[in-house]
Parts: C-alpha cells; sequence; structure tokens
C-alpha cells in the first residue's frame, strides 16, 4: 500500500473540504472496496478521509419517501423492519451479496461506488482502460466469461457487481450528495454510467462529492417483489446474472412491472421495454417469456459469455414467476 | 514494502505535509509533521510523527498505541500484538479466516484499517475462553471434528458465534448461507454446521 494520512473529521463540512484539498484523497467507508483496490496498488490515494463516524447513519421514513444515511451499513437494511415491510427487495438484493461479515462493513455510499470492475482491472499486468486509459481492454479478446451483454463499448465490458445498486435502480432510488458546490440530488438511472470512451468513469459523481443518502419512494411493488442471483456457487460469489423483479398486481393481472438486471452491463440495467409490455398483462408465464425476449433484443455476447444470452432470460422469467406467485422459490 | 512501490519521495512527501496545514484543523497530523518536512528533517521522523494514535480495547484490555495509519487491525493483532490466533488466509476479503468482533459485530480484519477501531472494543479468538474453560463453541468444534488443519478455524468460530448472535442459525440452510463468508479448504463444512447448530440447539448463552 501506498503512504497516505488518515483523518477523520467530525462534520461534513470538513470531511468534504479534506477531500477538495488534495486531489488523490478518497473518502473512506467500509473500506472493503477501498483498501482491496489499495493494497493492489490499483488505488493509491494519499489522503483517507474516514467518513464513518458522521451522522449519516439510519434509516427514516417521511411521508411517502424512505431515507438512509450513506453510513448505514448493509447489514442494517437488510433487517430494518420499515425495509422489509416496504422495500423487500432491497433487503433481498443486500443479502444476496458478499458475506455477513462484508455486509456488517459495507456503507450505503460505498456499496454505490465500488468500482465497476473485472479480473483484467485487478491484474495489473494486464491492459485495462478502466485502470488505466489508453492502454486497452483486456477483456475484448480475453477470457469475457463475466462481462457484458448490453451497454458496453469497445473500451470497456466489464459489469457493475452491486447487487443493492439492482434493486436501487428497480426502485427508482436518488442519491443525495453534498460537495463543494452545495447539495444535489442524482436519479439512480443517471448515477452510474456506461463506458463510452471514458471507462475510468464509473459515476456521475464529482470526485469531492460526499453522498450522503438515498431515497427512495414507497411503491405498490411491495407484496410482489423478487430478487434473483444467479452465480458459479450458492453464496458469496459476484453475479452471473441477476434480476430485481417487482410488479403491483390487482389479482391475477400487472398493473405495472419494474425490472432491472445485475451482471449483464457497466451500470445497474434497467428493462423498460420489457416492463412496458408487461402492463395490464395477465401473469402467465407466456407472457413472462415474451418480456424476457424484448428484454433481451439488442444483447450481444462475446467469446465466453454465450450463455448469458440464454440464462438472462430464463432468469428473468423465473424471477417474475415468484414475483407474481406464479411459482413458489 | 515491495520493490515496485519505493517508499514515498521526499519531494511529494514534503509537499503533501505541507499541502495539510490547510485543513490542520481536522487532520490528525500533529503540527510538528509540518514542521519536520518544512525543515527537511529526516523522512522517517517525520513518517513517525505521521503515525496516528489509537486507543483500543482487545480481549478486554485498553491498548493506546501510536501507528502507521496503513496497519489493518489484522496485522494491528498479529505483528504489533502478537496475537496470532486471528488467521491472514488471503489478506483481501475472500476467506473469513481473519473474522474478529469489533464492537460485538463480525467484521473482517484485513480489510479493516486498525485506525477506524479507535475507541472499539476487539474480541479475537484468545478472547472467547473463560480462562480454561471453553466457550461452547470451541468445545463443539472439537466434539464435532469441525476442521481438519485448523487454519480457518479461529475465523470460523468467531463467525459462528456472531451467526448465532444475529439469530442467523436458525436452520442448517441458514447457517450454511450466514457462514458463506469463511472458506475452509478442508471442506469441514458439514461438521462445522453440525457443530453450529448443537451450540444453538443446545440454548447455552453465546
Ligand atoms: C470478497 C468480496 C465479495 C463481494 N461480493 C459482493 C457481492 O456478491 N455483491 C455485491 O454487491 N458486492 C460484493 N462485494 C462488494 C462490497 O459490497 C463492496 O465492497 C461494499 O459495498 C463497498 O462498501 P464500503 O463501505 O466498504 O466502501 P469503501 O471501500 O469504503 O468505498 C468504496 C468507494 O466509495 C467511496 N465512498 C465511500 N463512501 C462514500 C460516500 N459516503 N461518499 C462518497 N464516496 C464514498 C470511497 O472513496 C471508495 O472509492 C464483495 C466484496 C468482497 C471483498
Ligand atoms: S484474510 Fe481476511 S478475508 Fe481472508
Ligand atoms: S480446517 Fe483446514 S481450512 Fe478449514
Amino acid at each position: 500500500m501506498n503512504l497516505f494520512q488518515y483523518v477523520r473529521p467530525a462534520e461534513q463540512k470538513t470531511a468534504i473540504a479534506a477531500v477538495a484539498a488534495e486531489p488523490t484523497a478518497r473518502f473512506l467507508g467500509g473500506g472493503t472496496n477501498l483498501l482491496d483496490l489499495m493494497k493492489r496498488h490499483i488505488m493509491q490515494p494519499e489522503k483517507l478521509v474516514d467518513v464513518t463516524r458522521l451522522p449519516l447513519k439510519g434509516i427514516t421514513q417521511q411521508g411517502n419517501i424512505i431515507r438512509i444515511g450513506a453510513l448505514t451499513r448493509n447489514t442494517e437494511i437488510a433487517e430494518d423492519k420499515t425495509i422489509l415491510q416496504n422495500l423487500p427487495l432491497l433487503a433481498m438484493a443486500i443479502n444476496a451479496g458478499a458475506s455477513a461479515q462484508i455486509r456488517n462493513m459495507a456503507t450505503t455510499g460505498g456499496n454505490l461506488l465500488q468500482r465497476t470492475r473485472c479480473p483484467y482491472f485487478y491484474d495489473t499486468a494486464m491492459p485495462c482502460n478502466k485502470r488505466e486509459p489508453g492502454t486497452g481492454c483486456g477483456a475484448l479478446e480475453g477470457f469475457n466469461r463475466m462481462h457484458a451483454i448490453f451497454g458496453f463499448s469497445d473500451k470497456c465490458i466489464a459489469v457493475n457487481p452491486s447487487d443493492m445498486n439492482v434493486a436501487l435502480r428497480a426502485l427508482d432510488a436518488t442519491v443525495v450528495v453534498n460537495g463543494p458546490k452545495g447539495e444535489r440530488k442524482i436519479p439512480i438511472a443517471d448515477f452510474h454510467r456506461l463506458p463510452g470512451d471514458t471507462p475510468e468513469k464509473d459515476t456521475n459523481l464529482d470526485k469531492n462529492e460526499l453522498i450522503t443518502a438515498v431515497t427512495i419512494p414507497i411503491s405498490p411493488f411491495s407484496k410482489n417483489a423478487y430478487y434473483l442471483k444467479v452465480r458459479d456457487r450458492n453464496s458469496y460469489a459476484f453475479a452471473l446474472v441477476s434480476v430485481a423483479a417487482a410488479l403491483n398486481m390487482d389479482g391475477n393481472t400487472i398493473k405495472e412491472a419494474r425490472l432491472a438486471m445485475g451482471g449483464v452491463a457497466h451500470k445497474p440495467w434497467r428493462l423498460t421495454d420489457a416492463e412496458t409490455f408487461l402492463k395490464s398483462k395477465t401473469a402467465t408465464e407466456e407472457n413472462f417469456q415474451q418480456a424476457a425476449q424484448i428484454a433481451f433484443q439488442g444483447a450481444k455476447a462475446f467469446k465466453h459469455n454465450q450463455y448469458k444470452l440464454k440464462l438472462g432470460p430464463n432468469t428473468i422469467v423465473q424471477a417474475l414467476s415468484v414475483a407474481s406467485g406464479l411459482k413458489s422459490v | 514494502m515491495n520493490e515496485q512501490e519505493p517508499f514515498c519521495p521526499n519531494e511529494s512527501r514534503r509537499s503533501f505535509l505541507k499541502k495539510s496545514t490547510v485543513i490542520t484543523a481536522v487532520a490528525l497530523t500533529p503540527a510538528a509533521a509540518i514542521n519536520a518536512a518544512n525543515n527537511h528533517w529526516d523522512e522517517h521522523i517525520a513518517a513517525a510523527i505521521e503515525n496516528v494514535s489509537l486507543s483500543v480495547e482487545i480481549n478486554g484490555t485498553r491498548h493506546t498505541m501510536d501507528i502507521d495509519p496503513r496497519t489493518s487491525l489484522l496485522d494491528l493483532l498479529r505483528e504489533n500484538l502478537h496475537l496470532t490466533g486471528t488467521k491472514k488466509g488471503c489478506d483481501y476479503g475472500q476467506c473469513g479466516a481473519c473474522t474478529v468482533h469489533v464492537n460485538g459485530e463480525r467484521v473482517l480484519s484485513c480489510l479493516t484499517l486498525a485506525a477506524t477501531t479507535d475507541g472499539s472494543k476487539v474480541t479475537t479468538i484468545e478472547g472467547l475462553a473463560n480462562g480454561d474453560e471453553l466457550h461452547p463453541m470451541q468445545a463443539a468444534f472439537i466434539k464435532h471434528d469441525g476442521f481438519q488443519c485448523g487454519y480457518c478455524t479461529p475465523g470460523q468460530i468467531m463467525s459462528a458465534v456472531a451467526c448465532i448472535r444475529e439469530g442467523h442459525a436458525s436452520s442448517r440452510d441458514q447457517i450454511r448461507e450466514y457462514m458463506s463468508g469463511n472458506i475452509c479448504r478442508c471442506g469441514a463444512y458439514p461438521n462445522i454446521v453440525d457443530a453450529i447448530e448443537e451450540v444453538q440447539k443446545g440454548g447455552q448463552k453465546v
């Protein structure tokens, strides 16, 4: 690890000023992603600003909005009564990620900002435009089994590995941030980026901006929600693909559907065309099959991730079947 | 320190220390460190002064010391305090061998900066037994052969105790899911689940 200075300001303002004062400075949340990357010399901040003791913790409900403080740990969200009652999809997605120990450490802000990454990003002996812009993408012609099938560019085909982010995308969350220029709110759809020509940028957050909270509207999707994650082993592995499905049902009829996928793109991927198709449809396997086909129009695979073109639609159908009550888990 | 990564060169180090005067109000870096840099004192003195002060209770004993900010909690335990019960498997958060409790919650000590535990209570495998009397989970691991080489065991036991305390040991499936962050290369998994299940069913205080 490179040498760095460690500071732990007591106030938001001083924390933001501390990061703004140093070009390479970073906020430190649970450290589960940042320290990993620092140990591998992939990130080398000269200053870490520990924000974990700032009063940005806890989950509150204000009218129809649930607000989660950015320093709330993943475990706390997954076990919170308000969340379990109103946003079970979020709890399911969080519990599908990492391990109990890591969820005890991971913060909401840190999880949102965990790097979109792939094995070539980690392997400093290989080219990677995300790690070192301009060096090329090792995965394009390499071992690309885990990689994207939507929204990639010839500069980068990595996927965003977060489970939480997929649920936040389906639930239309908003990321609240504070920075030297003041506070702003970023809809989750605009928070993460597609790689384009600048894969080194995962999100539209400014370096000096601190995530302070995530807000999520309470919607009539809580009863019929399911997060399905498919991985190489049953637990403690990143998604090959995952699907967050939430339905607003009237009897057997779908009034409205929300669908998002993980493991398929550089950002959590919303399936809006499939959602439109499902509107006012009956919950049947045929309709779910059709929705999955629509969702996968435009999907393109590489040499080693062809399987995702089949696994993806199947996972959509399965997630919708469970969410709608057509099938049990 | 490996060869690819030279010790922070003098010039950038000084400029970094100087720049930090801007925020001395919030930095833990004492003004003395900036003086040292401004006066071109030996780098090592500056680095030493820049250490972070830490006061942490480990297994009931308070330790107060100055540490290099890079020190992980795992290295603090093993290298600085010679509490070698906590194991280093991967050092990258992938295996769970380094699991300890911080303020009662299981965490990975390899991805925890020691500095962040200032003011906290840490419990390691050495702090689990009551004198010569083994903790029920330790006894159950022995009874059920919950290990072969034993390398993952301290992490498994710390995780298992937390798993029961959290209320995540109500079935074998739930135990497996909530213990998935602890890898055992010897494959003692069925016996580990047996041990946890027995302690859970026995209703002893863990
Ligand atoms: C072995 C392993 C397995 C994993 N498996 C999964 C998995 O299956 N699914 C999954 O979703 N995730 C998984 N993860 C990733 C894990 O969820 C993330 O590492 C974690 O959520 C990051 O949160 P953190 O608080 O530790 O972030 P940190 O490491 O502290 O920070 C990450 C980044 O966010 C920045 N940051 C942190 N907080 C803020 C803030 N409030 N404002 C602005 N910037 C901030 C930091 O500067 C840093 O750049 C795994 C991780 C490991 C090590
Ligand atoms: S040593 Fe910490 S998880 Fe492997
Ligand atoms: S007993 Fe050998 S690794 Fe678990």
